[in-house]
């Protein structure tokens, strides 16, 4: 059997030595929310931009504090330049909330597999975000919004905790005031002041216009929101096979060797972030491994 | 002139009722509309109506002191409001309010508990299609007590 490293090597999506982090530069950090922030980077001189496709992720590097996978939640038809939006919770995530204009960080990537925008052709779609998790979907919107004509309709519901947590609020409006898609917003907690929707992002479904028997979902958010969400959709005549989740795993390596990002028998790197329902099914029934 | 029996025929909660006990049901159904802010109903109130809502928003809320009214849930197009009407003590629990044009079809409670005592296949089709709502009403307000999108640190 040959080593694995040369089988990934031998990979396009893989640099050169895909250990080693090409240097970016911040070049925009913008707050989302209270403890959410995007961050615009530029690439390296005569790296030639970065290209990925919706659904990939990248591994962001802090000096001297660690490294995290975070997805991309820019437009890949714009390659000029690499956005992440990224939650501050730990210590590299809160390093990154700390850099400025100028600083550089180090990026390794891209890796994973894509939504499933392509064989989604001639379908609807259904995009159902969850907090953040509506950072890692907004490349599948910006393409799917950019080829509009090859879809059915176009749906993207999302569910926050409070109108004050709610990512992209102006590119979603946007996004809603177009007569091609229907854009839904639900928030957990609210006062009377916010006049939209209260309640959980699964409520949303049977109030959207889908034809179920030709329907490609696209869900990403807390593993909890998501099996709830898959039920709805099953409930509504999607099938398995047409649901695809993004799954989330600690991950060091970001190549598969260390064993850190191990969901049952695969492995989130290599066979995901993005699997269809149907073939993950029975792991999302596992309590043990839950998240 | 449109009559609301097929209006109430095709809608999800009453669909597959059999022809007697749906004109038993758009005996006791009305046209009803809200304009945006307009209350509905408040808790505490006496409750012997529910609202199959065609159109609109609306937003079921608790008055807590010092927080004022808290929306907990919002209903909208094709949605059914209220239950109350079935359990006794017949009193509202939260206060509806439409927070944009609402059009309904309000069905008289009192008159459809009187049927349903003297019917009770009538009485039990709509018990079992109101536990589905209370079901998926209950399920959905555990899921927001879950904090989904807290950090949980």
């Amino acid at each position: 059997m040959e080593p694995m490293l040369e089988v990934e090597l031998s990979e396009d999506r893989v640099a050169v030595d895909p250990m080693v982090p090409s240097l970016f530069a911040v070049t925009r950090i913008h707050r989302e929310t209270r403890d959410t922030f995007t961050l615009t980077l530029e690439p390296p001189e005569g790296n030639g931009g970065f290209n990925f496709t919706p659904g990939q992720f990248n591994m962001l590097y802090a000096f001297g504090v660690g490294e995290v996978p975070i997805s991309i939640s820019g437009d890949p038809g714009d390659g000029r330049l690499l956005t992440h939006t990224i939650r501050a919770v730990g210590s590299v995530t809160k390093a990154f909330c700390g850099l400025k204009k100028s600083d550089s960080l180090g990026v390794r990537g891209p890796f994973g597999c894509p939504w499933p925008v392509h064989q989604a052709g001639g379908k609807d779609i259904v995009i159902i975000g969850g907090g953040i998790g509506l950072a890692p979907l907004r490349p599948a919107v910006y393409h799917v919004l950019s080829h509009r004509e090859k879809y059915g309709k176009v749906a993207l519901l999302y569910g926050a905790r409070t109108p004050n947590d709610i990512l992209y609020l102006r590119e979603l409006e946007q996004w809603r005031a177009r007569f091609d898609v229907e854009v839904h917003i639900t928030v957990d907690h609210a006062t009377t002041a916010w006049r939209s929707n209260v309640g959980v992002v699964t409520r949303l479904i049977p109030r959207t216009s889908f034809d179920p028997s030709n329907t490609i979902a696209m869900i990403c958010g807390p593993e909890v929101m998501m099996r709830f969400t898959v039920q709805e959709l099953l409930k509504r005549g999607v099938e398995s096979s047409d649901i695809y989740v993004s799954m989330e795993r600690n991950m060091k390596c970001g190549l598969g060797f260390c064993g850190h990002c191990q969901y049952g028998p695969l492995f989130i790197w290599k066979d995901g972030p993005v699997f269809s329902f149907d073939r993950i099914r029975a792991l999302f029934a596992v309590r043990e491994i839950r998240r | 002139m449109e009559t609301l029996d097929p209006i109430l025929a095709e809608h999800p909660f009453l669909r597959g009722l059999d022809q007697r006990h749906l004109r038993l049901i758009v005996g006791c159904a009305s046209n009803v509309r809200f304009d945006a802010g307009q209350t509905i109903f408040k808790e505490g109130e006496e409750a012997n109506q529910f609202y199959v809502i065609r159109s609109g928003k609306v937003a079921l809320q608790i008055y807590a002191a010092e927080r004022g009214s808290i929306t907990v849930d919002t209903l909208g197009e094709g949605d059914i409001l209220g239950w109350s009407w079935l359990i006794p003590p017949y009193n509202w629990h939260f206060d509806a309010e439409a927070t944009e044009l609402t059009r309904a079809i309000a069905l008289d409670g009192k008159c459809l508990r009187k049927k349903c005592e003297e019917d009770h296949d009538l009485g039990y089709e709509l018990l079992k299609r109101f536990s589905n709502i209370i079901h998926q009403r209950l399920e959905a307000t555990r899921l927001q007590l879950l904090d989904l999108y807290g950090t949980h640190a």
